[in-house]
């Protein structure tokens, strides 16, 4: 992958609502040149989406509740665990999935709107599968950092005076 | 009380930055293009490291010169990055600052009557720095078409019987002006020819984009003559900390290290220990500031010239220079009703040096967001004043 293009993926990568104009005087490019780039990128699938990073705790009435699942499978003769994780990150419910080394196989976060129904979900969908040895839960009580952002950040404003040599 | 006061300190001007800024702190809403320091906070690890040291125990003072271990990085950190061998032990001076280590560097060679060379638009600290060591400060004024680089011409016409030193500044405060190998040779030359100290502040030597940096004191028979200045202020954003350093000569470092024993003792023990840190694990945090500053100064250099506001590209530290002219107001009447009508505050030229009129400094060390919005206000108030001031837009054009 070329320089200009790993600039432009740190870039959207921390701002996703930068203007093909910003990015362009930012990089010293033509506009035209950053939409070729940003195409051929989304093309060979190097970008697959453009979230935006909500803190629902803020959010009225739409607070949610988050799991992290260890889970011991089996895995499949010729197809390894990648089978098992498919069945398993098919779910909606399902936010991520990592093949982990260590004590258990895969890390599954889970995200539902009460503790009740991911219970269900794990109780009824995921540990019934017939690869799944066993399950772990750990709820989520705080988020503090997500994905390199700071959630709480109270005390963020410029301390620096306004003038100075 | 004034009659109490001493000649040398009655005769200081009063800095024109610090008028500006009892101005600016007046007001709500500013966003500051005025700052001379980074925007970003310190690198957590360094300041978890000197929280660290605190806990140890590390409270007292430190040996004159600096920590060894710290004096081993910064020698081993100017070797690696600019083919610089000075000797920790006698050769490198931990400083309070750039600041402290351009004043005892000009105290440590001025003698009343001194000659000391300053190139304009210049750092606001050196000419009454130079002042308060005795000397007597004589300014070159760099020329805007030749992108405020200093010629080796203009040395020779500054130079008197009683030229002692020159103060170079490499990445520029406030042009942003950098001088590649090829440009510092020729001022080597004449240097060399006049038998001068030269005092290199390359506090930004860091913060360069295009090409690659060249250290003074490393151009062949330069080190024997020169004291380097720099420090962590703006490379690795630690100006609270005031942790500078000088490295030299042998005989000046530890002359040097004799008024910094009477007068300072020595550089704060926990600022040394988050710039030993620095030095050791910094180099990441550095490059991702580095990476910051070339955009912005891309984003605020083509929004400059967007907005009629002729300005070329700076080659480091972290400001833009443009001209304001065409706007047909002085520096200072720009700044002011910029600071008026937009709240947006800028330095204007002229404080740096009477060449620096009709230009104003805008530092880029301050987040995308602000600088965005800074530049919607500064379109605004010029293109007004463009409608207004045609004559002067082409005749400047
Ligand atoms: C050119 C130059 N030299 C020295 C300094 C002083 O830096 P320090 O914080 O290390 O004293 C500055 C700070 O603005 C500067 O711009």
């Amino acid at each position: 992958m070329m320089e200009h293009e790993v600039e432009l993926l740190k870039l959207i990568e921390k701002n996703a609502n930068l203007s093909v104009d910003k990015l362009a005087k930012l990089m010293g490019k033509k506009p035209a040149e950053i939409e070729e780039m940003i195409a051929h990128l989304e093309e060979k699938k190097a970008i697959l989406g453009y979230s935006t990073l909500i803190d629902w705790a803020k959010v009225a009435n739409e607070e949610e509740v988050t799991a992290m699942v260890d889970v011991k499978v089996t895995p499949a003769r010729g197809v390894g665990f990648d089978k098992v994780a498919e069945r398993i990150y098919r779910f909606p419910e399902v936010k991520a999935v990592y093949l982990m080394s260590g004590a258990y196989d895969l890390s599954v976060s889970v995200r539902g709107n009460t503790m009740m129904e991911i219970g269900r979900f794990i109780s009824e969908k995921l540990s019934t599968l017939e690869s799944v040895l066993s399950t772990t839960t750990h709820f989520v009580l705080k988020k503090y950092k997500h994905d390199g952002i700071i959630l709480e950040d109270e005390d963020d404003d410029d301390k620096r005076i306004v003038v100075s040599p | 009380m004034n009659q109490y006061l001493s000649k040398q300190v009655a005769d200081l001007k009063p800095s024109g930055i610090r008028k500006f800024f009892d101005l600016a702190a007046q007001m709500d809403d500013v966003i500051s293009l005025g700052v001379g320091e980074p925007d970003f906070v310190t690198p957590w690890t360094f300041i978890e490291q000197s929280f660290h040291a605190l806990e140890q125990g590390y409270t007292s003072y430190t040996e004159n010169a600096g920590m060894i271990e710290l004096r081993e990085q910064i020698s081993g950190y100017l070797q690696k990055h600019y083919a610089l061998d000075y000797q920790p032990d006698d050769q490198v001076i931990v400083t309070v600052g750039a600041s402290q280590a351009i004043d005892l560097a000009l105290r440590t060679i001025v003698n009343p009557g001194d000659e000391v060379i300053v190139v304009e638009p210049s750092f606001v600290a050196y000419v009454p720095a130079i002042s308060l060591a005795g000397g007597t400060p004589v300014t070159i004024q760099t020329k805007a078409e030749d992108a405020f680089k200093l010629k080796p011409e203009q040395i020779e016409e500054a130079i008197t019987p009683n030229t002692k030193a020159i103060m170079l500044c490499n990445p520029n405060n406030p042009t942003g002006t950098f001088l590649t190998k090829d440009e510092l040779e020729p001022l080597a030359a004449v240097i060399e020819k006049h038998d001068l100290i030269v005092l290199s502040d390359e506090i930004y030597a860091e913060l360069t984009y295009d090409e690659n940096y060249t250290s003074f004191p490393s151009i062949a028979r330069m080190k024997e003559r020169t004291i380097l200045i720099s420090g962590f202020s703006k490379a690795f954003a630690m100006t609270g900390w005031r942790l500078g350093y000088a490295t030299g000569p042998a005989e000046l470092i530890s002359a040097m290290v004799k008024i910094h024993q009477y007068t300072m003792m020595c550089a704060p023990t926990m600022a040394q220990h988050a710039a030993l840190e620095a030095l050791k694990n910094g180099r990441q945090s550095l490059q991702d500031m580095v990476d910051s500053y070339k955009q912005r100064r891309n984003f605020i250099v083509s929004s400059l010239n967007e907005i009629g506001l002729d300005c070329p590209n700076p080659g480091g530290a972290f400001y833009a220079f443009p001209s304001i002219q065409a706007t047909g107001l002085t520096s200072a009447e720009f700044a002011e009703e910029l600071l008026q009508e937009e709240q947006v505050a800028v330095v204007p030229g002229d404080v740096f040096g009477a060449n620096g009129e009709g230009y104003i400094r805008c530092s880029y060390a301050t987040s995308l967001k602000q600088l965005d919005e800074a530049m919607e206000r500064m379109k605004r108030f010029v293109t007004k004043r463009l409608e207004k001031a045609p004559v002067h837009a082409e005749a400047s054009n």
